[in-house]
């Protein structure tokens, strides 16, 4: 059993394309639900406008990629906005309802039929269209060290990728130490004290909503540039779901949890994955109990256990504050 | 403001009284220096009438207390009145300026600021982020403001020594690093109080600020709310507690089945028979069983007015 390629690839997507990409999405969930309490469940709709705006205006309009960057972000702010307006005044879970439908209506947009000319249909949109970003790369070559390995163009996506990351973890960490992120905080608690004392509670949910769905369309970005393709397949809601359990794994309302629970989860399910497809091909497991082609199946199973007993005897998360859990409960 | 060095501290106190002592006790009455003014205020759930005020006034300066029997409208009154529950029908202006329709954020920047009868504080912030919330007009609560501490920091550390000296005040001062989750009932009440005093009200408008306060506490936070009178601060409060009432408040209106039945100085109102009939039902001195005598205890306890 080759458990250095084991480790290599586990390693190497513990800080992969992947990573970042639920990194972002759920540092944007960590401002929307973290931090002010909305149930944002729409998070792959942020992404997938960042994607396709990407794929659209490059790809299909031939535009630069700086500007399609700009429509990108446009696109996730006329999102939140459309989103926040009807739902903001109301309870939490009318907004949970509401992201969840909106964003498999953009889903199902991009991949009907009748739009296959803009869209690609479920095919997606293929091509070189972040080519002229990539010429831009000054490595020589890529990376390929006994625990990490990336091509030189997946080492240029990363680099960006997690400087990024670090620039919005930054814009979090200033932000929720400052007075806006009191009041953010205080929102999550109790609207209606803060209400009570003179704050536009319905504009800073609308700004949280936006700014959590613009780092979300970074995250499609990040993706749609990286696999030169856009599916929308890939913008179902297993994105969403998988960006919460990354923001509850690192500890929600914590500005690092995003971060160390996105290398978590994905060291977790790769490593899940190669143990067990190396265990059974060497022929630890046998194939009478577990068949290469069910070793998919099982990692999840076996991660989704895995966090099942973290939200058992850890129920805060790696960065949370137990003491913070048990108000609650009270 | 005192013009003789030998004046008791509380003179806005006495001059309040004064003032008061020329309104009519009736419902409705209009007073000399109205900060607040209703008129027609109606609230109904479905076909049960909350609320019904046709004309109320509150003196600046004044304590006055909103009493009534469980249910007679005086927590979605003050709902109504700071914009947190749409009425019905009704206007109200406050100093001077209309605010029926008025979103409660705004209502709170004009100066109207209220507790809740269930407490309402921030759990998973310490007490003295709690505080600091409640400070007005602050620079880094805008969004990009917020990125350059160097434009908020001075002002946050002057919220912070008024947050201190506050909570010194109100005796919360040594629990100012803890969750604000994990105080006890009454402190919640001081803390809320405290918080909303953070805002620097022109009304503090308290519903049932002794629920639950333990009553050793009960006294100093009755002195307490004494000295924001002479610091100038209406203050309109719901209680339930008689004694409270008699001790601190000028002018009480009392509130029944959604209306205004009596007004007037503690002592006459305590004595007013539609305020008895109103907690007891009309026929509470006909001894009907055994029953009778319990009843009659509580209109005595209810009329007792003359120790303060």
């Amino acid at each position: 059993m080759d458990w250095l390629t084991v480790f290599q690839n586990s390693l190497t997507q513990m800080i992969g394309v992947q990573a970042i990409i639920y990194c972002l999405a759920a540092l944007g969930l960590n401002i929307q639900f973290g931090y002010t309490g909305l149930l944002n469940f729409g998070q792959a709709g942020f992404a997938a406008i960042g994607a396709y705006a990407i794929a659209v205006t490059v790809a299909t309009l031939g535009w630069p990629l700086w500007l399609a960057l700009f429509f990108g972000i446009l696109g996730a702010i006329i999102f939140a906005l459309l989103l926040g307006i009807p739902t903001l005044r109301l309870r939490a879970d009318y907004l949970a309802i509401v992201t969840i439908a909106a964003a498999e209506i953009i889903r199902q947009v991009a991949r009907s039929v009748s739009l296959n000319d803009y869209f690609g249909g479920s095919d997606g949109i293929s091509g070189k269209y972040a080519a002229d970003w990539y010429a831009l790369n000054p490595l020589p070559v890529g990376i390929d060290t006994a625990l990490i390995r990336f091509s030189r163009n997946d080492l240029w996506v990363v680099i960006n990728g997690w400087t990024l990351v670090a620039v919005i973890v930054l814009i979090t960490w200033l932000l929720v130490r400052s007075p806006w992120g009191r009041v953010l905080k205080s929102i999550r608690e109790d609207e209606d004290a803060v209400r009570s004392l003179g704050k536009n509670v319905y504009l800073y949910k609308m700004q949280a909503l936006t700014l959590g769905g613009v780092i979300g369309a970074f995250a499609g970005v990040i993706f749609a540039v990286a696999a030169q393709s856009v599916q929308p397949d890939n913008y179902a809601t297993t994105l969403t779901f998988f960006a919460y359990a990354v923001l509850i794994l690192g500890g929600a309302a914590r500005v690092f949890g995003p971060v160390v629970g996105s290398m978590i989860f994905w060291f977790l399910l790769v490593f899940v994955g190669q143990a067990l497809n190396n265990a059974v091909k060497a022929g630890y497991i046998s194939s009478s109990i577990l068949r290469p082609d069910q070793v998919g199946q099982i990692q999840f199973m076996l991660v989704g256990l895995g966090l099942m007993a973290l939200m058992i005897f850890r129920p805060q998360g790696i960065f949370g504050d137990k003491k913070e859990l048990a108000l609650d409960e009270r | 403001m005192s013009d003789s060095p030998a004046a008791p501290s509380r003179t806005k106190a006495s001059s309040i009284k004064a003032a008061l002592a020329s309104v009519s006790p009736v419902p409705g009455a209009p007073k000399p220096d109205a900060i607040f003014v209703g008129d027609s205020i109606t609230r109904s759930f479905g076909g049960l009438a909350a609320v019904d005020v046709s004309h109320l006034e509150v003196q600046r300066g004044s304590i006055t207390a909103l009493i009534g029997p469980n249910g007679a409208g005086k927590t979605t009154f003050f709902n109504v009145i700071t914009g947190f529950d749409p009425p019905n029908t009704g206007t109200w202006s406050f100093e001077g300026s209309s605010l029926a329709g008025t979103p409660a954020y705004k209502v709170a920047r004009e100066g109207m600021i209220r507790t809740f009868q269930l407490t309402k504080v921030l759990n998973k912030l310490s007490v003295l982020e709690n505080m600091r919330l409640g400070a007005q007009g602050q620079t880094g609560e805008g969004l990009f403001r917020a990125l350059i501490p160097a434009l908020w920091r001075k002002q946050e550390e002057e919220i912070t020594e008024r947050a201190l000296g506050m909570l010194e005040q109100f005796n919360l001062i040594h629990v100012k690093d803890d969750f604000a989750g994990s105080l006890s009932g009454g402190q919640r009440k001081l803390l809320e109080m405290a918080r909303a005093m953070m805002s620097n009200p022109s009304m503090l408008m308290l519903d049932e600020p002794m629920a639950g306060v333990n009553p050793a506490l009960t006294q100093s936070l009755l002195e307490h709310i004494k000295e924001l009178r002479e610091t100038g601060i209406t203050i309109f409060f719901v209680e339930h507690d008689m004694d409270m009432v008699r001790d601190i408040s000028d002018w009480v209106i009392v509130m029944a089945q959604g209306s205004i039945i009596a007004e007037g100085p503690p002592a006459d109102v305590m004595r007013n028979p539609a305020v008895i009939d109103a907690y007891l039902g009309a026929h509470h001195d006909v001894a009907l069983t055994e029953s009778g005598e319990s009843l009659t205890d509580t209109s005595v306890s209810l009329t007792k007015s003359e120790e303060s």
